[in-house]
C-alpha cells in the first residue's frame, strides 16, 4: 500500500499546478451565452497546452495519461476552481467512442474539432418515457437514400444549442428485442429536422433542453458501430461518463465542505454541538468518499474494470452533496430561503444530483445486481 | 499510488483467513461465546504464529512490522468474530510502545509480543475504567485518563468482572487507586492507532454479515421469489455493502497513516472509528433485518456479531466523540471560538 505519488505523477502534478496558477481565467462571466464562450475559449487553451483529452491515446491528439494522472488533472481543476469546459460530453464521451468503436474516417473527421471545442456535441439517449429503462426508447430511424431518416424527441441535453453533433441512439428494427433493435448515430443538429427548446429547470436556469426530430437525416458514413449494436455502443460512453468524475466530484465536496465551515464561522456556531456533529459527519463521508475513489483506481488499474467500490462515488457524492447544502440552509436560519450568492443555487441544483447521470435507486440495483449477485429485480 | 496490499500483506491476510476458518468452525465459537470464556490452545497457536507481536519492534521481541499488517489481522479476526484477548492485548502494545520509556518498554513489550504476559487498555473517568476488555487476564494494565496515561500491573488495580451483551469478550471494571507507573510519551498516538485497530475488527464483522445477508437473501424464498429479488431487501443490501466498503477505505487508509504520515493519524483514527462504529452497527442491524425472524433467534449466529459490533462502537469513545474531533481538527477549532 502506497499511496504518495510517483516522482513522476509528482511532476506530472507540479507542472499542471503551475501552470494552472498561471492560465486559470477564474470567475465565470453570468449569462449563458457569454459563460458558454467563456468555457469555449478556456477548453481552447487547455487544448493548446495539451491538456485537453488527457485519456485519449496520443494519435488521436490526447495525452494517453494514466488513470492516476487524470484522477491528479480533475483533483487540480477543482482544487483551482477552474472553470467547466464546454465540450464535456464529447471529450468524455463521444471522443472514446469514436475511438473505440469508429472508422478511420470517422475518427479523422471528428476527433480533432471535439478537443479544440470547435464542435461542440450533446448526447440524446434519455426521452420522456424513457429515462433509466433507456432501451424502451422510441425515436425511430428509418432507412433513406443512403442514410436514415430520425423521427422522435429526446430530453435533458446538456448543450444542445451549441451543439455541432449529437450522440443518438434511435430504434432501427422495432422487431428486434428491444435491446437489439438499436443503432448509435451522430446527427448533425445544423438541419431542418432538428428543432432544440430549451427545458426550464427548478433553479430557473437552462442546462438543459428538449430535442424534437421529424425526418432528420444521419448519412450512413455517421453511423457508429454496426445498425441494432446501438446498446452495446451506449454502454460503453455510459461507463465512461462515470469512471472520470468520481474524483473531480470528491474535491469539489471538500471545497463546498470548507465554505460550509466559513458558513458556521460566520454565524458563530463553531461550538455549537449538533452543528459539529453534522459537519464532522459530512467531513468523514466526504474522505471516505476519496478514498473509495482511489480504491476503485487502483482496482480498475489491476484489473482492468472498476472493482465493486467504482460503482459507489457517484452515488455516495449525491447523498453527501444534498446532506450538505441542506445544512447550510438550516445554518442561515429564518433567511435561508432568500437568494444568496452561495448557497440557495447549490441547494436546489443538488436535487439533481440523485437523479442525473443514473438514479440512485439505479445505482442500487447495478450494485445488488452485479456486484453482490442478488436476483434480478424484474 | 497504489491503495492495495503487497503481496506480503496479502499472505498475511490469505493465511489469517484460512487459519481462522479452520481453527474456528462457527460451533466452536458459539461454545465459547457461550461460555464466556477463551481458549488457551488457540491462543497459543496464534502465539506461535506471531500475530500478538506483528507490530512492535524487533528489539522487543515483535516481527516489527506495522499498523496496516496489524489492521489485515483485526479484519479476518472480527470476520471470525474471534473470541481472543488479542485486540486488548494489541492496544496495550500500542500504547507502550508510542508512550513509554526505553526501560518500560524492555519491560514490557516482550511478555505483549509473545503474547505470554498479555497487556490491555481501559479509560478512565472520574477515576475509574468502567468497561475494560481483558482485564481479568492481563498482566499489565494501561489506564488512559485525557492525555496522561499510566501502566498498573496485574494486583495491583482494582478488577471486578462484568457482564455485558458481547459475550465473545471479556469484561471488567478496573480502578487503579492511584497506583501504577506514568507513561510519559506520546499517549494520544498509541490510543489512535488501538482505535483504528478496533475500526478493522468492525470492517469484519461488518463484512460477514452482509454476506451472510447477501446469502440468505438469495436462498430465501417469499411470495414464490427469494427476498433478494425484492428491491426493499436488495436496496437495503446495497447500503450495507457502501457502509462497509466506506468502512474498510477508511481503516486501509488510517492504518497506512499510522505507518507513513503519522501528523494525519489523529485525524484519520477518529473517521474511522466513527464511520466503522457507525457503519458495524448498521450493518448488522440490517442483516438482522434481512433476516427477519430467525435473526431474532438466539440459534442464529448473527447476534454475537451485532452485539459485539455495538460494544466495540462503544469502546475507546463513541461515535459521536470521534466525529466532534473530526469537527475540531478539520477547523471547527474550539479554542479559536473562545479567543
Amino acid at each position: 500500500m502506497d499511496l504518495t505519488l510517483s516522482p513522476q505523477e509528482q511532476a506530472f502534478r507540479d507542472e499542471l499546478r503551475e501552470w494552472l496558477e498561471k492560465n486559470n481565467p477564474g470567475q465565470e462571466p453570468s449569462g449563458e451565452q457569454d459563460m458558454f464562450k467563456f468555457r469555449r475559449e478556456w477548453q481552447k487553451t487547455l487544448h493548446d497546452a495539451g491538456y485537453a483529452g488527457l485519456s485519449w491515446p496520443k494519435e488521436y491528439g490526447g495525452r494517453g495519461a494514466t488513470l492516476i494522472e487524470q484522477a491528479i488533472f480533475n483533483e487540480e481543476m477543482a482544487r483551482q476552481k477552474a472553470p467547466g469546459l464546454a465540450n464535456v460530453l464529447g471529450l468524455v464521451m463521444g471522443g472514446p467512442v469514436v475511438i473505440a468503436h469508429g472508422t478511420p474516417e470517422q475518427k479523422e473527421r471528428f476527433l480533432t474539432p471535439i478537443l479544440s471545442a470547435e464542435e461542440i456535441w450533446c448526447q440524446g439517449f434519455s426521452e420522456p418515457e424513457s429515462g433509466s429503462d433507456l432501451a424502451s426508447l422510441k425515436t425511430r430511424a428509418v432507412k433513406s437514400n443512403g442514410g436514415w431518416n430520425i423521427t422522435g424527441q429526446k430530453v435533458w441535453t446538456t448543450y444542445a444549442h451549441e451543439a455541432k453533433w449529437c450522440m443518438l441512439v434511435a430504434r432501427t428494427d422495432p422487431d428486434a428485442p428491444k435491446h437489439k433493435g438499436l443503432t448509435y448515430f451522430l446527427m448533425d443538429m445544423e438541419q431542418e429536422g432538428v428543432q432544440v427548446r430549451p427545458l426550464v429547470q427548478i433553479t430557473g436556469e437552462s442546462e438543459f433542453n428538449e430535442i424534437f426530430m421529424e425526418d432528420a437525416y444521419v448519412p450512413d458514413e455517421n453511423v457508429v458501430g454496426e445498425p441494432g449494436q446501438g446498446w452495446n455502443v451506449a454502454i460503453t460512453t455510459l461507463m465512461n461518463e462515470r469512471a472520470g468524475l468520481a474524483f473531480g466530484s470528491a474535491v469539489a465536496v471538500k471545497l463546498a465542505l470548507g465554505d460550509l465551515m466559513d458558513l458556521v464561522r460566520e454565524r458563530g456556531l463553531e461550538e455549537d454541538p449538533i452543528i459539529r456533529q453534522r459537519v464532522g459527519q459530512l467531513y468523514i463521508e466526504a474522505e471516505t468518499l476519496r478514498l473509495n475513489a482511489y480504491r476503485g483506481l487502483t482496482s480498475q488499474m489491476k484489473h482492468g474494470i472498476p472493482g465493486p467500490e467504482g460503482s459507489l462515488p457517484k452515488w455516495q457524492w449525491s447523498d453527501i452533496n444534498q446532506a450538505l447544502t441542506e445544512l447550510a440552509m438550516d445554518i442561515r436560519g429564518p433567511e435561508a430561503p432568500t437568494v444568496d450568492e452561495r448557497w440557495t443555487y447549490r441547494f436546489l441544483r443538488a436535487r439533481a444530483n440523485s437523479i442525473e447521470g443514473g438514479t440512485t435507486e439505479i445505482l442500487k440495483n447495478i450494485i445488488a445486481e452485479r456486484v453482490l449477485g442478488l436476483p434480478r429485480m424484474r | 499510488m497504489n491503495f492495495d496490499f503487497t503481496d506480503d500483506q496479502q499472505a498475511i491476510k490469505r493465511t489469517a483467513h484460512d487459519f481462522l476458518a479452520d481453527r474456528l468452525k462457527p460451533d466452536k465459537r458459539r461454545e465459547l461465546a457461550e461460555a464466556g470464556s477463551y481458549d488457551d490452545g488457540f491462543w497459543n497457536e496464534i502465539a506461535e504464529l506471531g500475530w500478538p507481536g506483528i507490530f512492535i519492534e524487533e528489539d522487543h521481541g515483535g516481527q516489527g512490522l506495522g499498523a496496516v499488517e496489524l489492521v489485515i489481522l483485526q479484519e479476518e479476526l472480527g470476520y471470525a468474530l474471534a473470541p481472543t484477548p488479542f485486540f486488548s492485548n494489541a492496544a496495550a502494545g500500542f500504547l507502550i510502545q508510542q508512550a513509554g520509556s526505553d526501560e518500560q518498554k524492555e519491560r514490557w513489550l516482550p511478555g505483549i509480543a509473545s503474547g505470554e504476559a498479555r497487556g490491555t487498555v481501559g479509560v478512565v473517568s472520574n477515576g475509574e475504567a468502567v468497561l475494560v476488555p481483558d482485564a481479568d487476564s492481563a498482566a499489565v494494565i494501561v489506564l488512559v485518563d485525557g492525555e496522561s496515561a499510566s501502566a498498573v500491573e496485574a494486583g495491583s488495580a482494582e478488577v471486578e468482572s462484568r457482564d455485558t451483551i458481547d459475550s465473545t469478550r471479556r469484561f471488567s471494571r478496573v480502578s487503579a487507586n492511584g497506583g501504577g507507573e506514568q507513561l510519559g510519551g506520546d499517549v494520544q498516538a498509541g490510543l489512535d492507532r488501538a482505535e483504528i485497530a478496533l475500526a478493522a475488527e468492525l470492517v469484519g464483522i461488518s463484512q460477514w454479515a452482509l454476506e451472510t445477508a447477501v446469502a440468505y437473501a438469495k436462498e430465501r424464498k417469499q411470495f414464490d421469489r427469494p427476498i433478494g429479488a425484492y428491491q426493499a431487501v436488495a436496496h437495503r443490501c446495497a447500503q450495507m455493502m457502501l457502509e462497509t466498503e466506506g468502512a474498510r477505505s477508511a481503516v486501509y487508509y488510517a492504518g497506512w497513516t499510522a505507518d507513513n504520515e503519522p501528523d494525519t493519524t489523529p485525524l484519520a483514527a477518529s473517521m474511522a472509528k466513527a464511520y466503522a462504529a457507525d457503519a458495524g452497527w448498521r450493518v448488522t442491524a440490517s442483516s438482522l433485518q434481512v433476516h427477519g425472524g430467525i435473526g431474532f433467534t438466539w440459534e442464529h449466529d448473527l447476534h454475537f456479531f451485532l452485539k459485539r459490533a455495538r460494544t466495540d462502537g462503544h469502546l475507546l469513545g463513541s461515535a459521536r466523540s470521534h466525529r466532534d474531533r473530526v469537527a475540531e481538527l478539520a477547523g471547527l477549532s474550539r479554542a479559536a471560538a473562545t479567543a
